[in-house]
């Protein structure tokens, strides 16, 4: 939905990182974007192709790494894993889930020289 | 325009100059070797993340590579930092993919970060929270998709609770001030965002609006976010609650179709009930799908218009609000 939002903010991370380690350009930019982060790919890469072009990043291939979604089970006591955010506990079928993974939306590398 | 990411025009990186300075001043200390946290980055989400680099990664994730490439360095994600000099840095050549050449021989070199895209929001969110907090002004922001009745329902919590205390609000809207014309008409002061292209009000707008407002100390401060069931969800404003509202006259599957959104509210209101018996909606059936997503969540049944359940929304504000009051303040206040 805000994919093109979101291109610019990591923009904005990408010049920062730039500016603070002495690099011109980025060959790949690498993202875990969490199972629950409402973010299509797709749209992703489309709107970072827009949003970089003119930029140091121009031409940089977006990697996405998928994570898959975690919950904490208060019934089971330990960490399953959901594919929806309403989904059971896949062990005891209970709701009783606290998420602790897959909404993340953050960059974890990138080639650059 | 998104003061975040700048969606609608260009991009403002105002926001990110405080975190780059501190990254800019880490990286200067000599030690090739820089870990590029902003400095209090408030990570919205329930990842855990330790920075004393352990970092074993064991998410089992599939690669969704989204072009063709060699690339065959095969994200083992068991980084071997223990090789690495010094603590809390990322720089890593251990794993230069194939095909550019290593850092050492010269041009490329792969940079190991973790930032959060949101991570300008989450910031100025936190520094809304410390001044609300500060000044116990107790913030709600109601998400809802257009036309739940966010703002007949606010008209009428504000005739009934203005004498009893003071109020504030600030209407989000891509155009118009007609919402804020009506919440004025009661005596309460407002202050109209609108957001143009956006489709969400951010942790900026509220912050300024928060300034032009100057609501009274112990305050309720109602934010009506923009009418959107996704994008509002992502979008932390430093409130102390997130409140979602649901008519009857949309569908009660709207829970498991828009899972952030009541995933991240603490309150349900399901409003225009007084419509129940002329539309087919099974309640029971709508907070059962609610309490799949969010086993927390509270749930209140209202009707503005008939008076449903309002006392029992008021009741919720009034209790919400002291223990808001008694919540330990944070170690670090911003000025105020």
């Amino acid at each position: 939905m805000h994919e093109l939002s979101l291109c610019e903010s990591l923009l904005g991370v990408l010049s920062s990182e730039a500016r603070a380690r002495h690099f011109t350009r980025i060959k790949v930019v690498r993202l875990e974007l969490g199972a629950f982060s409402c973010v299509a790919p797709d749209a992703l890469d489309f709107c970072f192709t827009v949003v970089t072009r003119g930029t140091l990043a121009e031409n940089a291939r977006l990697d996405v790494v998928r994570l898959k979604g975690q919950a904490w089970c208060l019934n089971c006591g330990e960490t399953v894993g959901i594919a929806e955010r309403y989904a059971p506990c896949p062990q005891c079928g209970t709701y009783e889930l606290q998420i602790s993974g897959g909404d993340e939306m953050r960059v974890t590398e990138l080639e650059v020289e | 325009m998104c003061t975040v990411c700048g969606c609608g025009s260009a991009p403002d990186w105002a926001a990110a100059t405080e975190a780059d300075a501190a990254v800019e001043a880490e990286a200067a200390a000599a030690n090739p070797h820089v870990h590029a946290h902003g400095p209090d980055h408030a990570h919205d989400g329930e990842h855990d993340h330790s920075h004393g680099h352990a970092h074993p990664h064991a998410h089992d994730h599939h690669h969704d590579h989204r072009h063709p490439h060699a690339h065959t360095h095969g994200h083992t994600h068991g980084h071997a930092h223990a090789a690495q000099p010094a603590a809390g840095e990322t720089l890593d050549y251990s794993e230069a993919p194939a095909g550019l050449p290593d850092a050492k021989g010269g041009a490329g070199r792969l940079i190991r970060l973790e930032r959060d895209l949101l991570e300008a929001n989450n910031r100025l969110a936190a520094a809304n929270r410390g001044v609300f907090k500060h000044r116990n002004i107790f913030a709600l922001n109601l998400v809802s998709s257009p036309g739940s009745g966010k703002t007949t329902l606010l008209v009428k919590t504000i005739l009934d609770l203005r004498v009893a205390r003071p109020l504030a609000v600030i209407e989000g809207d891509q155009q118009t001030s007609m919402d804020a014309e009506r919440i004025r008409a009661t005596g309460v002061r407002a202050v109209q965002i609108n957001t143009g292209a956006m489709c969400h009000l951010d942790a900026r707008m509220i912050g300024d609006a928060y300034q032009r407002l100057s609501p009274a100390d112990n305050s309720v401060l109602f934010i009506e976010n923009v009418g959107n069931l996704v994008c509002p969800a992502g979008f932390d404003l430093g409130e102390a609650h997130k409140v979602v509202l649901l008519s009857v006259t949309e569908g009660e599957e709207k829970p498991l179709k828009y899972p952030a959104m009541f995933y991240a509210a603490d309150l349900l209101l399901l409003t225009k009930v007084d419509l129940l018996a002329h539309v087919a909606f099974d309640v029971e059936r709508c907070l059962t799908y609610a309490r799949q997503v969010n086993p927390g969540i509270d749930a209140i049944c209202v009707s503005a218009t008939r008076g449903d359940g309002l006392a029992e929304w008021y009741q919720w504000l009034e209790r919400r609000h002291a223990w808001f009051a008694l919540r330990t303040v944070p170690a670090t206040l911003p000025g105020v």
